[in-house]
């Protein structure tokens, strides 16, 4: 296949960006979107031009680094898939295709493709965990009894790797489903249940403090979320908050 | 947002019950208003109650726009939003400003002249004229006309935020497929009918 590709540029955070134009051609069908990143940066490389700079890491779907907004959705057409599982196989031969970084002010561009995500990781550490006592005689989580759906629901949420695709995708530039998720994997498991109030005080406070919008339940951030994760855990959230703000 | 929305759309059956009963009885409506325009529970308490719920909603509704458009200062060069979303949960704003400017005309026409009729004028009650006055205000194309196009737009906004109202609030469960469906059939039923009660009266007074 030969392609053209419109990929923004932005060499930091504080300079302005704008989308180049590159021709890239024989792009095989069966290569990973990142592959053909890949020779197109080497064919950039070999011309003397920079090449172009986005995240990946696993290439296998796990991870959650890569981050690409391809042709005006999150991680490309495909669903339930991140960049590095996206095809050429979903393209055509003559194809333009245009490539930008996850755009929201929580999420600024470090260069070209690349973003800082690093507020999610402030509001998981707000309260995105258990308090358990290492000293030594820590009970087996297995020992606990948890009943099958809600251990089914809670594992749901937990396969959230925290790509950002929600925000990305989401017109308001929300995290609500991946705080939700967050939220909800403790909030269905009897070793979240005693620091569910502090936990979704203050992960809601923190998703507020790092400058998302709202969420106008729209629904686009389940459909592009590469893990399915679902809007039940948004009401969960709600639920929880309503929950914990009138306890205090 | 959600709690005031709701409240708004119980308002909208209650008066759409009372609207239907014009077409009905043109004396059942007029009892009707007359009971509303001046019942003081319902003039001093519940009327109060209901504009601030209108204010609070649409000054809640800018707020939230702002504070999400800021949330991306920077625009995507190609954004598909029909991909993943209905056009109704995307432009809330959109037809949450064109019911917003209805009001506007709907209180000129009907709330003003009330006002008036019964606190600055101070004229001696008339339980018989609320049916001509209403009927009197549909005579216009123009105005029906503009109420046709307010009410779809108003279909719209219940479209997407009835039911959204619901998720909102921490409801998603079981019931949610049915919540859903009760919600369009009202978002569809409710705009259709205020449009056909004042085609009703607009062909009913050629």
């Amino acid at each position: 296949m030969n392609l053209t590709l419109k990929v923004w540029r932005q060499a930091n955070t504080t300079t302005k960006g704008n989308f180049e134009t590159y021709s890239i051609e024989d792009v095989s069908p069966d290569m990973s979107f990142l592959e053909m990143m890949d020779v197109l940066n080497e064919e950039l490389i070999q011309k003397g031009i920079d090449p172009i700079a986005f995240d990946h890491d696993c290439r296998e779907g796990i991870c959650g680094m890569c981050s690409m907004f391809i042709n005006g959705e999150a991680h490309g057409p495909d669903r339930l898939v991140t960049t590095c599982q996206l095809h050429m196989r979903k393209f055509k031969d003559g194809d333009t295709i245009i490539i930008e970084p996850f755009r929201a002010k929580a999420f600024p561009v470090v260069k070209d493709l690349a973003v800082d995500r690093s507020a999610f990781d402030r509001v998981q550490h707000a309260g995105g965990f258990i308090s358990v006592n290492t000293s030594g005689n820590t009970q087996d989580a297995n020992a606990i009894p948890i009943e099958k759906h809600d251990a089914d629901r809670a594992f749901d949420a937990a396969t959230c790797i925290g790509c950002g695709a929600c925000v990305a995708t989401c017109k308001n530039a929300s995290a609500m489903l991946f705080v939700s998720a967050k939220v909800s994997q403790y909030a269905l498991l009897p070793q979240g249940k005693v620091e569910a109030t502090d936990r979704v005080l203050n992960m809601v406070k923190q998703m507020d403090e790092e400058g998302f919008g709202n969420c106008t339940n729209t629904g686009a951030c389940e459909v592009e979320c590469p893990k399915g994760i679902s809007l039940e855990n948004i009401a969960r959230m709600n639920r929880e908050y309503l929950t914990a703000s009138i306890k205090g | 947002m959600a709690l005031s929305g709701l409240f708004l759309v119980v308002f909208l059956g209650q008066h759409f019950t009372i609207n239907l009963a014009s077409v009905v009885s043109k004396d059942s409506f007029n009892e009707l208003s007359h009971f509303m325009g001046n019942n003081p529970l319902v003039q001093f308490i519940l009327q109060p109650i209901l504009i601030f719920g209108v204010v609070f909603h649409f000054v809640m509704g800018f707020i939230l726009e702002l504070q999400n458009r800021s949330a991306r200062a920077n625009k995507y060069g190609s954004y598909k939003g029909s991909a993943n979303a209905s056009w109704m949960s995307r432009n809330m704003i959109l037809s949450g400003v064109v019911v917003l400017s209805f009001l506007g005309l709907h209180f000129y026409d009907f709330w003003v002249p009330e006002m008036n009729y019964k606190y600055i004028e101070v004229l001696p009650e008339d339980p018989t004229r609320y049916y001509e006055e209403l009927v009197h205000k549909f005579v216009s194309p123009v105005r029906v006309g503009l109420y046709v196009v307010s009410f779809f737009f108003l279909a719209l906004h219940l479209l997407h935020g009835f039911g959204s109202s619901f998720q909102s609030m921490g409801l998603n469960n079981k019931y949610t497929p049915a919540i859903k469906t009760f919600t369009k059939i009202f978002a569809i039923a409710i705009p259709a009918g205020f449009v056909f009660i004042a085609l009703f009266h607009h062909f009913n007074a050629l």
